[in-house]
């Protein structure tokens, strides 16, 4: 099974992994900066098929983390993943964004039983999610997506770039102070969920926040 | 990308995403096949105005659906499509976003060329569109060109008087796909900005244009008058040595004046005629835009005007401008209002134009440009 991953929860991101192939990589594509989605997307996708010898005909799935994240941003992966699944005529999938990093914690040496990956939510506050890990198991989310002020977090060792924003109110762990949501581990997780036979989300956006908009009061009379 | 079609009358696929309307639109060399818009203009209503983040959940997703419902009303699949074009500004840039985005994805997917499109210069492109005889949204109100050349040509001298909620400008068209200057424009709000803003002032709901035109006609525009926004000496100049602001708009001091005006009632212990305010603030808006837009075409020998945006649908504005074209001898044409309101065939219309100039496609490295200038027609 070929899928082609998108996630721009945070950094513009596409991976294509397979069952077929060593740890399931075929290629994929990171920026570092969380502004550029528009610009650098469709090209890097253009490139990872063209750089595997694929085309659009030889992927099975497609997957795109529907966040949280910064709104515009993670629209641009979401609607770019849908427009190709429509042309591709692809089965289409939604992932947590926050997946991506919990998948990477459990694979690495000193991961805690139970934790917590946190992304920048921006206006002082991070997204956040709530994992445990039993034996070889994948990541099991207990709790989350929420958005909301670092010192609020669970008391638990906290992984990703939402953790190294505010070392001084909660467990940073450092090796994964800045890390971000990618495809990569995205489409690796969704490749081992649907290996396991489990269900995974739609593409409807994880906002978690309101519009912003504010209905405009009664105008104050004169007298 | 290298592909360069040069069909004589190449199949264009346009999307227009820049403010509240998700517009996909088909159009075949200058025949217009499919219009199709979805508005999350009922989701603004109880906010007052157009709330940009609103705009792009709703953009993002109404696309796919959008889409789907427009090629099966042209008939066609993507596979006949010959160049995807799409708005990449000016507008709203998270609005803006969902289509560049979705229009890269639709360029990745199916190797055509994308053309990146400027949403003004659209508005013109409209105006080429063949009128298709009794198919609704079309040119009808079109005649043939008086010098006989085909219908496919704008006319000389041509120029666009664009009035919305996001945009009130005057261009002069020299070439629409390469040469288009912005003669004037508003310095602050837009027109039908202004209205929604007067309308939330007087209790009228939003739309704002729709409900101010309405009642304008029951009350008395003379009663009270209101100022025309960069009209004294000091901004207009002359035509020789013009101003800083002879052919542009303000309407935030015309708002602040039917504020105090309101305020003065009330103050007062009178009923506030709104009406006649309705009507004074019509006739201020309507008035200063036709005035400053008639001048502006005859001091650069504009003979041929367009009107488009949807506040083209204003009764007072579409008759104050034909007087005032008339008398200076200026032709004018306004498209059906479903193509002078936001849509995805004006989209199509000017990115088939590109095409059959041979204007090489834009690529897919573009960023979208909430301010993009009318000197890019295309990016
Ligand atoms: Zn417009």
């Amino acid at each position: 099974m070929l899928i082609l991953a998108i996630d721009t929860s945070a950094v513009a991101s596409a991976a294509l992994v397979s069952d077929d192939s060593l740890e399931s990589v075929i290629g994929s594509f990171a920026t570092e900066d969380t502004r550029s989605h528009a610009e650098v997307l469709a090209p890097g996708i253009e490139q990872l098929l063209a750089g595997a010898g694929l085309s659009g005909a030889d992927v099975d799935v497609i997957v795109a983390g529907v966040g949280p994240g910064p709104f515009t941003g993670l629209r641009s992966g979401i609607v770019t993943a849908r427009s190709l699944a429509f042309v591709w005529q692809k089965p289409l999938y939604g992932l947590m964004s926050l997946d991506a990093i919990a998948l990477e914690v459990a694979e690495s040496t000193e991961a805690a039983a139970e934790f917590i990956v946190a992304t920048d939510a921006r206006r002082k506050e991070v997204y956040w999610a709530r994992y445990a890990l039993a034996g070889s198991q994948l990541p099991h989310l207990l709790d989350g997506p929420h958005v909301g002020f670092a010192a609020g977090l669970p008391d638990l060792p906290v992984y990703g770039a939402g953790a190294g924003l505010y070392p001084d109110v909660l467990h940073a762990v450092p090796e994964f102070a800045a890390r971000q949501p990618e495809a990569l581990s995205l489409g690796q997780f969704a490749l081992a969920r649907l290996a396991a036979g489990e269900q995974l989300l739609d593409t409807t956006p994880l906002y978690l926040r309101e519009s912003d908009a504010q209905v405009p009061g009664p105008r104050k009379r004169a007298l | 990308m290298n592909h360069h079609p040069q069909s004589s009358q190449p199949l264009v696929l346009g999307i227009e995403s820049s403010c509240d309307e998700t517009g996909v639109g088909l159009v075949r060399g200058t025949r217009l096949l499919a219009n199709t818009v979805s508005s999350s203009m009922e989701e603004h209503v109880r906010f007052g105005g157009v709330i940009p983040e609103i705009a792009s959940r709703a953009h993002l997703d109404a696309f796919v659906p959008t889409l789907r419902e427009a090629l099966a009303a042209a008939g066609v699949t993507l596979d006949d499509v010959d160049a995807i074009a799409v708005t990449s500004g000016p507008g709203l840039a998270g609005a803006l976003m969902v289509g560049v985005c979705a229009a890269k994805a639709l360029a990745v997917a199916t190797g055509k060329p994308l053309y990146a499109i400027n949403h003004l210069v659209a508005h013109v492109g409209v105006g080429l569109l063949e009128p298709a005889p009794g198919a609704p949204g079309t040119c009808a109100e079109k005649a043939p060109q008086a010098d006989g050349s085909p219908a496919n040509t704008l006319p000389e001298n041509l120029g666009a008087l664009l009035v919305s909620g996001g945009h009130t400008e005057i261009l002069r068209i020299r070439s629409i796909t390469d040469d288009v200057e912005l003669l004037g424009s508003t310095i602050d709000d837009a027109a039908g900005e202004a209205y929604d803003k007067v309308a939330r002032l007087l209790g009228l709901g939003y739309p704002g244009g729709p409900a101010i035109d309405r009642l304008a006609r029951t009350g008395n525009a003379k009663a009270i008058r209101f100022p025309r926004g960069l009209t004294q000496p000091k901004y207009m100049g002359t035509a020789e040595e013009p101003g800083p602001h002879r052919y542009d708009w303000s309407f935030s001091g015309l708002k602040t004046a039917v504020a105090r005006c309101v305020e003065q009632f009330e103050a007062r212990g009178e009923e506030v005629p709104v009406a006649d305010i309705a009507a004074a603030f019509q006739e201020a808006v309507v008035d200063v835009i036709t005035s400053k837009a008639v001048l502006a075409c005859r001091e650069n020998g504009v003979t041929e005007l367009l009107l488009g945006g949807g506040v083209a649908a204003n009764s007072r504005l579409r008759q104050l401008t034909e007087q005032r074209c008339g008398a200076a001898g200026i032709r004018l044409t306004v498209p059906p209002l479903v193509l002078c309101t936001d849509n995805g065939a004006m989209v199509a219309a000017l990115g088939a134009q590109l095409v059959m100039a041979g204007v090489a496609p834009s690529g897919i490295r573009f960023a979208p440009d909430s301010s993009m200038p009318v000197t890019s027609v295309s990016a």
